[in-house]
C-alpha cells in the first residue's frame, strides 16, 4: 500500500481490557497499539481466547477499555458515551458479526432491520428516502431487493444472511468495516465470495476493513497487513507477506506449521523454514 | 467394511420427506481413513448417524445395508441393530465431542460408566486401569482421569472423548466433524492422535467426516465428496485434490484458500447458488442449476457412476460421447 505516509483513519495506543478483578483478573487485551490507514484491509489473526473479538467490541465502542486510547482521524473517541456521540462514531465505523442468524432480530423482516440501521444517521428520515439506500447498499452486496426486503432472516440461506449482515453496516456508509470472523459460519465455497466481496468494497469505497478471524488462509488472501495476537498481546505485525512468509515470533511460526493445507507446502514456505513434517 | 445404497429420509409431514441421504454406498478397508466431505446440508452427518447406528426419529432410514467383519446387518427401520455393534464394532465420535462428557463427573467415573454400559462383566477398577494404560500408550497425560471436564482445554477434552469412544476396541470409528470447534494447534493434534490409534491398531477403520478440505487431505487416504444427499465422487485424496473430475469437487478445491502466494496472486470464485431443497431435489443430477458445464441431460437423468467402487465419479460430462462433444 501507498498509504504509509497519510494519516491513520483509526489508531489505537496501548488499548487494553481486564475482566474481573484482584487475583481473578483476566487481561483479554493488553497494550495493543496499531493503526489502520485509509483504504487498508488489515488482518487480526490469533487462537480462540487471544482476544481477538475483546479487540473488536473496544473498538466499536460496545465495551470500554480498561486503559489506552482510541483515535479516529486523529480525534480521541474513547470519551465517547453519549448516545448521540457514539451515533456520530457508528456512521464512521461498522461491524460485521459472526452469526448471522444470532444479530438479527429473527421477528424483523429485512427491511425492518435495514431500515433501522439508518436511524444510526440521526435526523429522521422518510421511508421514501430510506427504500434507495437500503436498495442500493443491497446491490452492492449482490443481492436483489425485491427478493430479500419482504423475508425473515430464517428465509435466507446462511450467505445471503451474511450479506444482508454486510448490507446493514454499507447502508450508513462507513469508512471503517470491522468483520468479526465474518465467514466461520459459512461454507467453504461461499466463504470466497464473501472474501471477494470485502475486496471489491475496499476497490470500490477506498473502505478500510478491519478482518477479524482465526484462519491464517483467509487473512492471507483478502488482507494488506496483518496483526498476530496471542493471549490479548500483539505479537507480530507487518504485511501479510513477510509476516507469514518469515515469520519472526515463536507463536505465528507454530501457527503456520499448523495449518493444514490443501495444496502442500510450496518452495516459498520451505525456503523460509516454516515447514512441518506433514499431519 | 462396506455400506449399500443407503437411502435415510427425515420425516417432515404434511411437508415430503427430506432425503438427506440418497442411495449411498461406500466401502472402507481396513487400516484407511475415508474422508467425507461436502458443504453442510449434503447429508453428511445424516450419513454418520446411519452407520453409526444411532439414527433417531424424525431421521429413519428407508433402506441399505451394512457389512462389516463379514456380518451384514440391515440398516432399515424395523430391524433393531444388536446391542453388540454399539462401541464395540461401530463407534461415533460426534460433532462438538468435547461438551460430550459429564461436567459433574470426573473422567475417570465417566469411563466406567461408558464401559460398564457395554460391558456389564467388567469391575469398575479394570475400567480405570483400561482407560489409564491406554492414554498411558498414546502417551497423553494419565492424570486427565483425575480431572473434571472444566479443568481441561478445549483440545484435550476432545482427545479424551477420542480416547473414550475408542476403549472398546471398535472395528469402525466415525469421526463427525470432530475437529470444527478447535484452533489449529489442537486440530492436529487430535487429527495425530486418531492416526496414532490406527497404526496401534485399536480401531481398524476411520470415516472421517468434515468440510475442511485442507485437514482432510492431511489424514485420509481416500476422500468421498457428497452434494445434496449423493455421492459425487470417490478417489484417492492425491487423485481428488490434484486432478478431480467431478465440477461440484473442482469447485470446492478451487475454492480452498490455503495461506500460500499461489493461491493470493489470483482471484478464486465460489460456487454461485444455494445448495437445493432436499425434500423435492432437481431432477436428473443434483449440481445441475449450479453447474457450469451442464448438459442437457444432466436435467432429465440421474448420471451413473464411472469407474470402479474405489476410484468413481457421478457425471454426465465423464460419459465418453459427452467427453468427446464437450471437446
Amino acid at each position: 500500500m501507498t498509504a504509509q505516509q497519510q494519516a491513520p483513519l483509526l489508531e489505537t495506543l496501548g488499548l487494553s481490557r481486564e475482566f474481573g478483578h484482584g487475583q481473578n483478573a483476566v487481561r483479554a487485551v493488553e497494550e495493543v497499539s496499531f493503526s489502520v490507514q485509509p483504504g487498508e484491509i488489515v488482518a487480526i489473526v490469533g487462537e480462540s481466547g487471544s482476544g481477538k473479538t475483546t479487540l473488536a467490541r473496544l473498538l466499536l465502542r460496545l465495551l470500554d477499555p480498561t486503559s489506552g486510547r482510541i483515535l479516529l482521524h486523529g480525534q480521541d473517541v474513547t470519551a465517547l458515551h453519549s448516545n448521540r456521540e457514539l451515533r456520530e462514531y457508528w456512521r464512521k465505523v461498522q461491524a460485521v458479526f459472526q452469526d448471522p442468524y444470532a444479530a438479527f432480530n429473527p421477528f424483523y423482516t429485512n427491511r425492518r432491520v435495514l431500515a433501522n440501521a439508518l436511524n444510526v444517521l440521526g435526523e429522521k428520515m422518510a421511508d421514501g428516502e430510506k427504500l434507495p439506500r437500503i436498495k442500493q447498499a443491497l446491490r452492492e452486496v449482490g443481492l436483489d431487493a425485491g427478493e430479500v426486503l419482504e423475508k425473515w432472516p430464517h428465509q435466507l440461506s446462511g450467505g445471503q444472511v451474511q450479506r444482508v449482515m454486510i448490507a446493514r453496516a454499507l447502508v450508513v456508509g462507513p469508512e471503517l468495516l470491522i468483520a468479526d470472523e465474518p465467514t466461520s459460519m459459512l461454507d467453504a465455497s461461499l466463504r470466497v465470495t464473501i472474501l471477494n466481496l470485502l475486496k471489491d468494497l475496499r476497490e470500490r469505497h477506498a473502505m478500510s476493513i478491519l478482518f477479524i478471524t482465526h484462519d491464517l488462509g483467509q487473512a492471507y488472501y483478502v488482507s494488506d497487513r496483518i496483526l498476530v495476537m496471542c493471549h490479548g498481546r500483539l505479537v507480530e505485525q507487518g504485511p501479510v507477506e513477510e509476516v507469514l512468509g518469515n515469520p519472526q515470533h515463536e507463536y505465528t511460526k507454530r501457527l503456520m506449521a499448523d495449518v493444514p493445507l490443501l495444496r502442500g507446502r510450496s518452495e516459498w514456505a520451505a525456503a523460509y523454514g516454516s515447514t512441518a513434517p506433514e499431519a | 467394511m462396506r455400506i449399500k445404497n443407503v437411502r435415510a429420509y427425515y420425516a417432515a409431514a404434511p411437508d415430503p420427506d427430506v432425503k438427506a441421504v440418497d442411495d449411498v454406498s461406500l466401502e472402507i478397508h481396513e487400516g484407511e481413513v475415508l474422508g467425507i466431505a461436502g458443504e453442510s446440508g449434503c447429508g453428511k452427518s445424516t450419513l454418520a448417524a446411519v452407520i453409526s447406528l444411532t439414527a433417531a426419529p424424525p431421521l429413519y432410514v428407508k433402506g441399505g445395508e451394512l457389512a462389516l467383519d463379514g456380518e451384514v446387518l440391515p440398516l432399515s427401520g424395523q430391524v433393531r441393530p444388536p446391542a453388540h455393534w454399539h462401541g464395540k464394532k461401530v463407534a461415533l465420535l460426534p460433532q462438538r465431542a468435547l461438551n460430550s462428557l459429564n461436567p459433574t463427573a470426573r473422567v475417570r467415573d465417566f469411563v466406567v460408566d461408558v464401559v460398564r454400559a457395554h460391558e456389564p462383566a467388567m469391575s469398575p477398577r479394570e475400567a480405570r486401569e483400561r482407560a489409564r494404560h491406554r492414554l498411558e500408550q498414546l502417551s497423553l497425560p494419565p492424570r486427565v482421569l483425575d480431572s473434571y471436564p472444566h479443568q481441561l482445554s478445549g483440545g484435550m477434552r476432545q482427545r479424551v472423548v477420542a480416547v473414550v469412544s475408542t476403549l472398546l476396541d471398535p472395528n469402525l470409528l466415525i469421526a463427525d466433524e470432530p475437529t470444527s470447534a478447535l484452533d489449529v494447534s489442537s486440530q492436529k493434534q487430535l487429527v495425530l492422535l486418531l492416526k496414532l490409534l490406527l497404526e496401534r491398531g485399536f480401531i481398524k477403520r476411520i470415516a472421517f467426516i468434515t468440510h475442511d478440505l485442507p485437514m482432510l487431505s492431511n489424514i485420509a487416504d481416500r476422500i468421498a465428496v457428497m452434494y445434496a444427499g449423493k455421492l459425487v465422487e470417490v478417489g484417492s485424496t492425491s487423485q481428488i485434490v490434484g486432478s478431480p473430475r467431478h465440477p461440484y469437487t473442482q469447485a470446492l478445491i478451487s475454492s480452498t484458500l490455503d495461506p500460500d502466494p499461489r493461491v493470493r496472486r489470483c482471484r478464486l470464485e465460489g460456487i454461485q447458488g444455494a445448495p437445493p431443497d432436499l425434500r423435492c431435489p432437481p431432477n436428473g443430477c443434483r449440481f445441475h442449476p449450479r453447474c457450469p458445464s451442464a448438459l442437457p441431460i444432466c436435467t432429465e437423468q440421474e448420471p451413473p457412476s464411472v469407474g470402479t467402487g474405489d476410484c468413481s465419479a457421478a457425471c454426465w460430462c465423464l460419459q465418453e460421447p459427452n467427453r468427446e462433444a464437450i471437446r
